[in-house]
C-alpha cells in the first residue's frame, strides 16, 4: 500500500501542550515520524539581558508550570556558586520539601493524563484528586499552587513552622495510602498492561546513545539521576535511584509511580532533618563568570548556562530542558509501532513542550 | 478490574468536588491573592517599581503628590514588592480579585513624604562640616 502521511497534534486531545509528528504510515504501521517544534516559544533566555538577576528567578519559573519550583532551584545554585555564596542548611533542605512536592504532584499529574491517553477514565480522575492535597500543601506552604516563588538567590524566602510541618506529614500519610492503593491498578491490570507492556521498547543502549533523560533514562536500565550529585540538601538524605529495565511504556509509567512514593519519603526525611537555622545568606556582589548547574526535574535532567559580566544583568541564560533531550528517543521508537499506539508512547515521554521551547 | 474497590467507594462516598458558587473554600492564611497599597503610609519610594519581575507597577511622583499605579492584569502574585517595601504599606489578601472584563489600571495618590527642612538632612550636614 502506498504511504500515508497522518499529522499527529499540535492540537490533538492526548496532548497537553503542542508538538507536531508527521507520521508516515504503511497500512497501521508507523514506519517514521518526525517531530516540528515551535508552537509556544516565548524567548525567556533573552529576558536576561533586560532584567536583572533578582527578578530573573520569576521569569525561569515561568519556563514550566509543573516544576516551576525546579528550576528556580537550579537558577539560584547556580547564581551562588558564581557569586561563591552557600545557602543555609535550613534553606537547602526546605528547598528539598517543596522540589519533592513538585515531582510528587507532576507525576501524579502525568500518571493521570498516561491514564487518559489510553482512556482509563476512572483512574485518572482518582489520581487527580490525590494531587488535589498535594497542591493544598503547596498553597498552604508557600501562597501558590503552582509557581510557589520560594527560592531567592541565598536560599528561600519562607519558612514552615512546627505546626505546617505536622500537618504535611499527616497529609502525606493520606497521600500515599491512597497512591499505594492504586498500585496494583497501574501496574497489573489488564488494560493496562495489554496497552503499555511491550509498546514502545526503547534498550538501554538506545537510551544511552540517543541521550535520553529521566524517567526515560531509568525505565530503559540506567541508573543516572542528577539527585546523585547531591545539589541542596540531597546530600544529607537516603536516595537511590529507581530503575527499571524493561523500557518499554509500562517501565516508564513504573518508575514515574514508584518515584513518587520516593519523593513521599524524601520530603519526610528532609523535613525530620529540619534544624532551626537562618533562611537565606546575605548577597553581596554581581555575578561574574560561567557556571553550568544541573538538577532532576520530574522529567530528567534540566542544565542551566549561566553567563554574568559583573553588572546586575546576565549576558546569557541557556536552558536545556529534558523534553528537549527526550525527543529523539521518541522520534526512534515511534517506528514500527501501530498507529492507535502513538498517543500512549507520545505522552510515555512526559512531552513537556513549553520547557522545551521556552 | 483492579480499579473496582476504589471505585465503589467513591460511589457510596462523598463527593469530592465543591458546589462552587455556593460553597466556597476558606482561603489558606498565607495565600497570596490581590495587592493592596496602604497610600497613606506609602512614601514612593520605588523599591517595588524596580524589584517586580512583571514591570506591574509604576511609581512617579509630581510636586505635591506621588502617583502609584498597578497593572493588576499583569501583576503575577509573587509578592516580591511586599518584600522590599520599607515602610511596610504593601500586603496581600489571601484572595484573588474578581473576574474583570475590561482592562483596567489602578492608579493611587497620596501626599509625599515630608523633606526634613534643608539644614537638618544628613548630606547637608556633611557639606557644612568639610
Amino acid at each position: 500500500m502506498a504511504r500515508t502521511v497522518i499529522p499527529f497534534g499540535p492540537q490533538h486531545p492526548v496532548l497537553p501542550e503542542p508538538i507536531h509528528l508527521s507520521l508516515v504510515l504503511e497500512d497501521e504501521k508507523v514506519v517514521e515520524a518526525l517531530p516540528t517544534l515551535g508552537y509556544v516559544h516565548r524567548g525567556l533566555e533573552m529576558l536576561a539581558v533586560k532584567r536583572d538577576y533578582n527578578q530573573m528567578i520569576q521569569i525561569v519559573e515561568r519556563v514550566c508550570g509543573i516544576c516551576s519550583m525546579i528550576h528556580s532551584l537550579c537558577y539560584c545554585q547556580g547564581i551562588e556558586e558564581m557569586l561563591g555564596i552557600e545557602a543555609p542548611r535550613r534553606a537547602r533542605m526546605l528547598r528539598v520539601v517543596w522540589s519533592e512536592l513538585h515531582r510528587l504532584h507532576s507525576h501524579l499529574l502525568w500518571l493521570g493524563l498516561f491514564a487518559d491517553s489510553f482512556g482509563f477514565e476512572s483512574l485518572f480522575m482518582q489520581l487527580w484528586k490525590i494531587r488535589e492535597r498535594v497542591m493544598d500543601l503547596n498553597e498552604a506552604t508557600t501562597g501558590n499552587r503552582v509557581i510557589v516563588s520560594v527560592n531567592v538567590v541565598g536560599g528561600v524566602r519562607t519558612d514552615l513552622d512546627e505546626a505546617q510541618v505536622r500537618w504535611i506529614k499527616d497529609t502525606l500519610v493520606e497521600v500515599e495510602a491512597s497512591i499505594r492503593s492504586l498500585q496494583s491498578t497501574i501496574m497489573n491490570d489488564t488494560t493496562v498492561c495489554k496497552r503499555t507492556k511491550g509498546v514502545g521498547v526503547l534498550t538501554k543502549q538506545a537510551a544511552y546513545d540517543l541521550g535520553a533523560a529521566g524517567p526515560m533514562l531509568r525505565g530503559s536500565g540506567v541508573a543516572q539521576d542528577m539527585r546523585q550529585l547531591k545539589y541542596a540538601g540531597f546530600d544529607e538524605l537516603a536516595f537511590e535511584p529507581v530503575v527499571e529495565t524493561a523500557g518499554d511504556c509500562w517501565a516508564r509509567s513504573t518508575v514515574r509511580f514508584r518515584e513518587s512514593l520516593q519523593s513521599i519519603d524524601l520530603v519526610r526525611q528532609a523535613l525530620d532533618k529540619l534544624a532551626p537555622g537562618d533562611l537565606a545568606v546575605k548577597v553581596k556582589g554581581k555575578p561574574e563568570g560561567e557556571v553550568i548547574t544541573r538538577v532532576e526535574q520530574p522529567r530528567g535532567e534540566c542544565l542551566y548556562y549561566l553567563k554574568g559580566n559583573g553588572s546586575t544583568f546576565l549576558e546569557r541564560v541557556r536552558i536545556r530542558t529534558p523534553t528537549f533531550a527526550n525527543i529523539p528517543p521518541l522520534a526512534a521508537i515511534l517506528p514500527g509501532l501501530d498507529f492507535a499506539d502513538v498517543p500512549v508512547v507520545v505522552l510515555s515521554i512526559d512531552p513537556c513542550i513549553s520547557c522545551t521551547e521556552r | 478490574m483492579k480499579m473496582l474497590p476504589t471505585v465503589i467507594a467513591n460511589l457510596f462516598s462523598k463527593p469530592a468536588t465543591r458546589n462552587y458558587p455556593f460553597f466556597v473554600r476558606e482561603p489558606f492564611e498565607h495565600a497570596r491573592g490581590e495587592l493592596i497599597n496602604d497610600i497613606e503610609r506609602c512614601i514612593f519610594c520605588g523599591a517595588c517599581a524596580r524589584k517586580c519581575p512583571s514591570q506591574c507597577l509604576t511609581v512617579t511622583k509630581d510636586k505635591t503628590e506621588g502617583i502609584w499605579t498597578l497593572e493588576f492584569f499583569a501583576c503575577v502574585g509573587c509578592g516580591v514588592c511586599v518584600d522590599v517595601c520599607p515602610v511596610n504599606c504593601l500586603s496581600q489578601k489571601t484572595t484573588h480579585r474578581p473576574v474583570a472584563v475590561e482592562r483596567a489600571v489602578i492608579t493611587l495618590r497620596g501626599k509625599l513624604p515630608e523633606r526634613p527642612a534643608k539644614k537638618d538632612r544628613p548630606d547637608s550636614i556633611e557639606k557644612t562640616a568639610e
